[in-house]
């Protein structure tokens, strides 16, 4: 087992040639956490990455990895192993080759490099491809050899750079698995990129959602779900996405609502961090398991699309679209009226300006 | 019905189209190579004639002395052209590849040689190497009265200086074939190979170079027909000279056919030069088939 690391990024700037890629940023990552770098494309998660393990030169701050300062260390030096999302397989060597190169050309002795390629191997049930090249391998087995090259560095931190972008979906849900249970065996701290917002939940401690060289929101997956720190966050994140319905904040009779076309929906009991003023702009959103039938907010149902397991009813709130999610068996009609209620502790509210969190 | 008879059309249609290129690969070069081989079993001097003398020809071209020089000199050339023009021409690209400002300016310089003929290649070096006005001249004028540079005019130099000249004739075609190449390569396993610690030049000898493979071998086909067909060179640079030191096969053949007027040994020597050439690329031919077959499986 590799020693246990953590990871700090401290004040990291990076910009190619004029271009800022990223602003200032900070994160630590525990010892044996797993933290994912969520974001869509071009928002810096990648270069981050690639910053944590010395690809890339940054222009400020300070990276410390086990409690050494790494910033102008050469990637083999930082203790770290990386797998890509084009697998980055050596195609003219055998699996065995690629995963035993980095180690022979480091001068590690013959018996020690078989002992760590087999075990590596018997853990990701490559042993019988030892033999076979790249070309021969699926996309799945692939990405399970470019796992075991990095699992005989035999590093305290893992990096993943989007590895199952390139997979379809039902090996996506199976090395997904594989990769939570090789960070339950391993125990090593592992930082993972993606875009794919069901392996950040899936997956992470802790995720860190990145837009426009920011970090918007760091939080448990369950934080960063239930309460998103702003609107960009909200709508990124779950799948079928967050209903937004553009409004107004007041106060009647003393408890705060929100007015949209007409409708008043009851906001006591919100947990507000910062209360806007009556009249202000706001911007309610709410996930579409979330709202529920029998209420007082009228509604009209457009269209109904059947999910397997359940179903999502879009109806129409006002002139505003809105998805909810109904079991499998309850008997929906497009065209039909309903009353909904959206309860007031699953709401969601935005300032329409800024976007931030009310 | 009409479907069949659209398709019958239509194939008609295709073989009246290709007929002329088809006429023409069989009378030209099928003809003409049949004639080559006929004519070399026979005793014709300046005319051709129809005197069947067996491999008489073949037996005297053996014996002579200006075809032996002629075959050795091609295979030096040839050995040390391909070796040379590979190694440099990779060379060249990745020394482009490394993000070197001004590379289009640098890759046309590099491929510049190739956009001329052998014969003006051929004058440009002759006069280079000109012991009295060229390269020699030039140093000694520097200040350094003794020094030598004369390998064009001596018998046993001779054939290096048609391979300085063709290496950098070629040496940038090759540049081009091996940067696209290298293009090809995923960046992802260059960063994989720093995170395994590997030197560059450990990258580039044991995952870069078995990767090239297929442009390797691309470049090595388009080298090995200009050794082969390597005429004017020789005659642009020395004349085949000094002597018969800087002989070609092909130059042998064109200087018995039309200068001599020695049909039979001319085309004895031309068959002799099928036949080699058909040694190396038949195995290579049916190495290619078996391969694609095994991929289409």
């Amino acid at each position: 087992m590799g020693k246990l690391c953590d990871v700090s990024i401290r004040g990291v700037e990076i910009s190619f040639g004029a271009v800022r890629v990223l602003e200032k940023l900070d994160l630590d990552v525990a010892q044996s956490e797993f933290i994912v770098l969520l974001g869509p494309s071009g928002c810096g998660k990648s270069t981050l990455l690639n910053a944590v393990a010395g690809l890339i030169d940054v222009q400020a701050g300070q990276i410390w990895i086990g409690g050494k300062n790494v910033t102008w260390e050469e990637p083999k030096d930082r203790g770290i192993a990386m797998v890509f999302q084009s697998y980055a397989l050596y195609p003219r060597m055998t699996v065995r080759g690629n995963m035993s190169f980095g180690l022979k050309v480091a001068g590690m002795p013959k018996p020690e490099i078989e002992r760590r390629v087999n075990a590596a191997a018997a853990t990701l049930q490559i042993t019988e491809l030892l033999d076979r090249r790249p070309a021969e391998l699926s996309g799945g087995q692939r990405q399970r050899v470019a796992i075991g090259r990095a699992l005989v560095r035999d590093a305290g931190v893992y990096l993943f750079d989007e590895p199952l972008s390139n997979l379809d979906a039902q090996l996506r849900a199976e090395l997904r698995v594989e990769i939570k249970r090789l960070h339950q065996r391993l125990a090593a701290t592992m930082i993972y990129v993606t875009h794919d917002q069901i392996e950040a939940l899936t997956l992470a401690d802790r995720i860190a959602v990145m837009k426009d060289r920011v970090i918007q929101q760091l939080g448990t997956p369950n934080e960063v779900y239930r309460r998103p720190a702003n609107r960009f966050v909200a709508s990124f994140v779950g799948s079928p996405a967050m209903n937004f319905l553009p409004g107004a904040f007041a106060v009647k009779e003393g408890a705060p609502c929100f007015l949209t076309e007409g409708i008043a929906i009851p906001l006591s009991g919100y947990a507000f961090e910062a209360p806007p003023q009556d009249g202000a702009p706001v911007e309610l959103g709410i996930r579409p398991e979330h709202v529920e039938a029998g209420g007082e907010v009228p509604a009209k149902i457009e269209m109904v699309e059947p999910m397997g397991s359940d179903q999502l009813a879009w109806l129409r709130v006002g002139g505003h679209p809105l998805s909810m999610r109904l079991p499998a068996e309850a008997c929906t009609v497009a065209g039909e009226a309903m009353q909904l209620r959206l309860p007031a502790d699953k709401l969601n509210l935005f300032d329409a300006a800024t976007g931030r969190r009310l | 019905m009409p479907l069949v008879r659209h398709r019958t059309a239509s194939r008609l249609a295709a073989g009246l189209a290709l007929s002329p290129a088809l006429l023409v690969l069989v009378v030209v070069y099928l003809g003409c190579t049949a004639w080559t081989v006929w004519i070399s079993l026979t005793s014709s001097r300046m005319l051709p004639n129809s005197t069947f003398v067996g491999l008489r020809q073949y037996a005297s071209l053996m014996g002579n002395e200006r075809w032996q020089v002629s075959v050795a000199n091609l295979a030096v050339f040839g050995s040390l052209f391909l070796i040379a023009s590979l190694a440099l021409g990779f060379l060249l690209a990745v020394a482009i590849d490394q993000r070197v400002r001004a590379e289009n300016t640098l890759r046309s310089i590099f491929l510049y040689p190739y956009s001329m003929s052998f014969i003006v290649t051929g004058l440009v070096w002759q006069w280079l190497l000109n012991p009295s006005f060229g390269i020699e001249k030039m140093v000694r004028d520097l200040g350094f009265p003794s020094f030598h540079f004369d390998w064009i005019v001596r018998q046993d130099m001779v054939i290096y200086t048609l391979v300085f000249a063709a290496v950098w004739h070629a040496a940038g075609l090759v540049m081009a074939i091996m940067l696209a190449g290298l293009r090809g390569i995923d960046e992802d396993i260059w960063k994989a190979a720093r995170i395994d610690g590997l030197p560059p030049w450990r990258v580039y000898l044991s995952i870069v170079i078995p990767m090239l493979g297929a442009s390797f071998a691309t470049a090595a086909v388009l080298l090995a027909t200009s050794v082969v067909r390597l005429y004017d060179l020789s005659v642009a640079m020395t004349n085949g000279g000094p002597g018969v030191a800087s002989e070609v096969p092909a130059k042998f053949v064109m200087d018995h056919l039309f200068e001599r007027g020695n049909l039979g040994l001319a085309t004895a020597a031309a068959t002799s030069m099928l036949i080699t050439v058909a040694a190396v690329v038949a195995p290579w031919l049916v190495w290619q088939n078996r391969r694609a077959r095994r991929a289409q499986v």
